[in-house]
């Protein structure tokens, strides 16, 4: 059993505490946002936040978050109340087969809250440990920029 | 099969119905045979289908492929879906609109060219008079689609050729469940699989020790894999289980650092074949270079590892997934269990981006056996980081031998290449024998036999893009097919292309600077295709060309290709800088595809292949021990990461009246050349091997 805060709400989910926090997301808590891509921290499709630090959840264990705010794709927005950068991502076109942007997008909100309006170098930084094979690496960029542009 | 020809893949797939179906709720859906790959071809194919029916593009959906459910349309590959698929739909919803008109002109007696839709409604000159809608009844798509449609012209398109936003990208950016991976269906159990730690390593023991959970094993031979009720159950259950299992193991792969030594020893005792030649009065050679290139083996490195699901009731099994070919896929997994094709049921689900045959079918297959040992209960197989990078079929390591002749102007007189190289197609479907890869662990064991070519009519395998497109009087071109193959090889964005193009370009660089000419000056010159012609000229333009100025540590490098020279053209050109490593800083691209349904979606393709090109070049390399893959971990198969991804600038060369080519792979060959040729500006050196690294340059 692990309790946490996940998208603002309480949840308490039953998996071992040393389940990964990804296992348990996409379990018991029904998610499909954060994403399997390699399980070792080399790829950030699994990425969320947790207290507002983007972490992977394919090696944090479930026990870890005893307590934490998590936060995962599904949490920045909806299509009814879409976050900025979600509507900036569909403006840009920002991506090809698209399994990359749940973790792309919640370290873009990271980055955003921290530095609201970044140099394309420090977006580049911000995104270092996610990959995408499809190439829209350039819309991406340009989608952050622009979700930045208008949250100011 | 009728007598008149049809339009792409209706040729072969002749019923309206199988194509399109409308819903008296007001809705039209599509089930073409094509799947989406992240190419958006869902939203070209349903851009096609509005277009021609004159309805809004939301009432069109576009239902992933299925068996039976959607036409045979073979393998969503080779750039080709929106020629087969969208040529097919247009014609067919084309003929469907003018089934539905003839029925509503004749039941009110209004003149057929009088009447005009409105989001599917028909108007006579005195108003509404009936709508699709109305009308729908599937019996009037149950024919044969007639020999004669006539499609809209260019200037009335309203949603083809216009930049429709993607349909299934609002699903990616809220993070909805619409990957393979995402499904969940009731009682469904999780499943991993135990690889060898060698290439046809035979499993010779297996210990028996408790599980955790309820986990169970499932083994058919050397194919061991467990079951269990949750993910952590799975991994955790593989992991004991793959310290429990002895292997009886040997080497079976070549040397790593002798490689090239490996192809030529290997294509001795391989199928030498001639590709292209061409004997016209050639001028005498004033000189001869002789260069060679070569390519490692080649890795997809798709985001996310394959998975599939499967389910068995009785003797029929049903089964999710994201291969490229559906029916190609069923030929095969039918041929592995020796049951009827028709009792398997195959739906399509989106994998992450496919650049070609990965490890989607392969998984489908472990799937699949893994369901067999819990009728009744959905399985999913997902596989590890490890397996996708280490066990996934490769793009072949290729070598490629040129002798270019120069006449006394410094013009190509006579032009002869030999291209070594496994087969680029391991694709299922195709051969007697099923090329699936748990079908060779098996305890009946399939064998595994060498990866074939695609015929030079339908593009090539190796050989792809090995013709010259530049005018060259004497010409012989061939290609010598391994029958060794001791790492499973197949087809990857592009085929031989990638390693054909650069070997041109890069030789097209060197006679243009022995001719004292301007590389670009040079290829036009020996170019006569028009388009050719118009795609360097902007890509130039684009990129400053003619004004460029020399940069300390910069270099630029021009490259060009068109698609298995029938698809589409793409020039690019190329920034690099040299570090300590070299980096590619910007590319220039400019393409034609002829008509463009979607304008964005071919840039967007047209940037992801520059891109994957960047990274073959810089990059990528499978590394292998004598007995497996070693690369099978990001950081021993790096790619391109957002740090070092070079800012692109494109421009699109639309033309309305052509006909549509693909997108997909005609940018990442050319783009490669262009790297190899800013290296050469930047350095002074010429590369002959990919990828470009510290390493490979050095023997330049």
């Amino acid at each position: 059993m692990v309790s946490f805060s996940l998208n603002g709400h309480p949840v308490t989910l039953e998996v071992p505490e040393e389940a990964t926090l990804l296992q348990a997301l996409r379990g018991p808590a029904g998610l499909s946002g954060p994403r399997f891509g390699c399980g070792t921290e080399q790829c950030g499709a699994c990425m969320v936040l947790v207290d507002g630090t983007p972490r992977c959840a394919c090696t944090l264990a479930a026990g870890a978050v005893t307590g934490r705010a998590v936060v995962t794709v599904e949490g920045l927005g909806t299509p009814e109340a879409p976050h900025p950068l979600q509507s900036a991502f569909l403006a840009e076109q920002a991506g090809q087969c698209g399994y990359c942007l749940s973790g792309i997008l919640v370290s873009a909100a990271a980055l955003l809250a921290r530095d609201p309006a970044p140099e394309e170098a420090a977006i580049r930084t911000a995104l270092e440990p996610h990959l995408c094979r499809c190439g829209s690496h350039n819309r991406i960029l340009r989608a952050v920029s622009r979700a930045a542009a208008e949250m100011a | 099969m009728g007598a008149h020809r049809l339009p792409g893949n209706l040729q072969t797939n002749r019923r309206l119905s199988q194509w399109l179906a409308i819903h008296a709720e007001g809705r039209v859906t599509i089930t073409p045979g094509k799947v989406e790959l992240g190419q958006g071809i869902l939203t070209t194919l349903s851009q096609i289908a509005a277009e021609e029916l004159e309805v809004d593009l939301t009432r069109v959906e576009a239902r992933p492929a299925s068996t039976p459910g959607s036409p045979d349309e073979g393998v969503t590959s080779g750039s080709l879906s929106t020629q087969d698929s969208g040529g097919a739909l247009r014609h067919a919803c084309a003929a469907a609109r003018a089934i539905f008109l003839g029925v509503v002109a004749q039941r009110v007696g209004v003149p057929l060219e009088t009447i005009r839709i409105e989001d599917g409604i028909f108007h006579g000159p005195a108003g509404p008079i009936g709508s699709y809608w109305a009308l729908a009844d599937q019996a009037l798509l149950d024919c044969e689609a007639p020999a004669e449609a006539r499609p809209r012209a260019p200037g009335e398109r309203r949603i083809a050729g216009h930049s429709i936003p993607r349909l299934d990208l609002p699903d990616k950016v809220f993070g909805a469940a619409r990957f393979v991976h995402d499904l969940r269906l009731p009682e469904m159990l999780h499943a991993r699989v135990v690889r060898p730690p060698a290439r046809g390593a035979r499993l010779a023991t297996l210990r028996d020790g408790t599980l955790p959970g309820d986990a169970r094993v499932v083994r058919d031979g050397s194919f061991l894999a467990v079951l269990a009720a949750t993910e952590w159950e799975a991994e955790a259950a593989a992991a004991r289980l793959a310290a429990r299992a002895g292997w009886e193991a040997e080497d079976t792969l070549p040397e790593q650092a002798l490689l090239i030594d490996w192809l030529r020893e290997a294509a001795a005792r391989g199928e030498r074949s001639p590709v292209a030649s061409r004997a016209e009065p050639a001028p005498p050679a004033a000189q001869t270079l002789r260069r060679s290139f070569h390519r490692p083996y080649l890795a997809h490195a798709s985001v996310a590892p394959s998975c599939a699901v499967a389910r068995w009731e009785g003797e029929t099994v049903e089964v999710f997934t994201h291969s490229q070919g559906p029916y190609n896929l069923r030929a095969d997994l039918a041929k592995t269990l020796r049951c009827d094709p028709e009792r398997i049921l195959i739906h399509h689900r989106e994998g992450a981006g496919c650049y070609g045959h990965n490890g989607a079918d392969d998984v489908a297959l472990d799937a699949v056996l893994a369901a067999r040992a819990v009728p009744g209960r959905p399985v999913r197989l997902l596989w590890s980081r490890a397996e996708e990078l280490g066990w996934s079929p490769f793009s072949p390591a290729m070598l490629v031998d040129v002798e270019a002749d120069l006449d006394a102007s410094g013009n190509l007189a006579g032009w002869r290449s030999h291209i070594v190289s496994n087969g680029h197609s391991s694709r299922p479907g195709r051969a007697p024998e099923p090329t699936l890869l748990s079908a060779a662990m098996l305890a009946t064991p399939f064998p595994v036999k060498p990866s074939i070519n695609p015929a030079m009519a339908a593009g090539g395998g190796a050989p792809r893009n090995g013709v010259p497109l530049y005018r060259i009087p004497a010409l012989s071109v061939e290609t010598t097919r391994l029958l060794d193959m001791p790492i499973r090889s197949s087809a990857l964005r592009g085929l031989g292309a990638t390693l054909n193009v650069w070997s041109i370009e890069s030789v097209m660089d060197e006679a243009a600077a022995l001719a004292g000419a301007d590389p670009l000056d040079y290829r036009l010159r020996h170019l006569d295709d028009p388009r050719a012609i118009a795609v360097l000229r902007r890509v130039a333009d684009l990129a400053g060309w003619a004004g460029r100025s020399r940069r300390e540590g910069f270099g630029l490098g021009i490259g060009f290709a068109r698609y298995k020279n029938t698809g589409g053209w793409a020039a690019v050109i190329a920034e690099v800088e040299a570090l300590e490593r070299v980096l590619c800083r910007r590319l220039w691209i400019a393409g034609d595809v002829g008509e463009a349904v979607n304008p964005d979606g071919v840039l967007n393709q047209y940037e992801g292949g520059a891109i994957h090109g960047a990274s073959v070049a810089l990059l990528e390399e499978v590394r292998f021990s004598r007995r497996t893959v070693t690369s099978d971990h990001w950081d021993g198969y790096p790619i391109l990461r957002f740090s070092e991804v070079p800012k692109v600038e494109l421009a699109l060369i639309d033309r309305p009246d052509q006909p549509f080519l693909g997108a997909g792979e005609a940018s990442m060959a050319p783009t490669i050349a262009a790297i190899a040729g800013a290296i050469t500006d930047a350095l002074g050196i010429r590369p002959r091997q990919l990828p470009f690294t510290p390493e490979n340059l050095a023997r330049a």
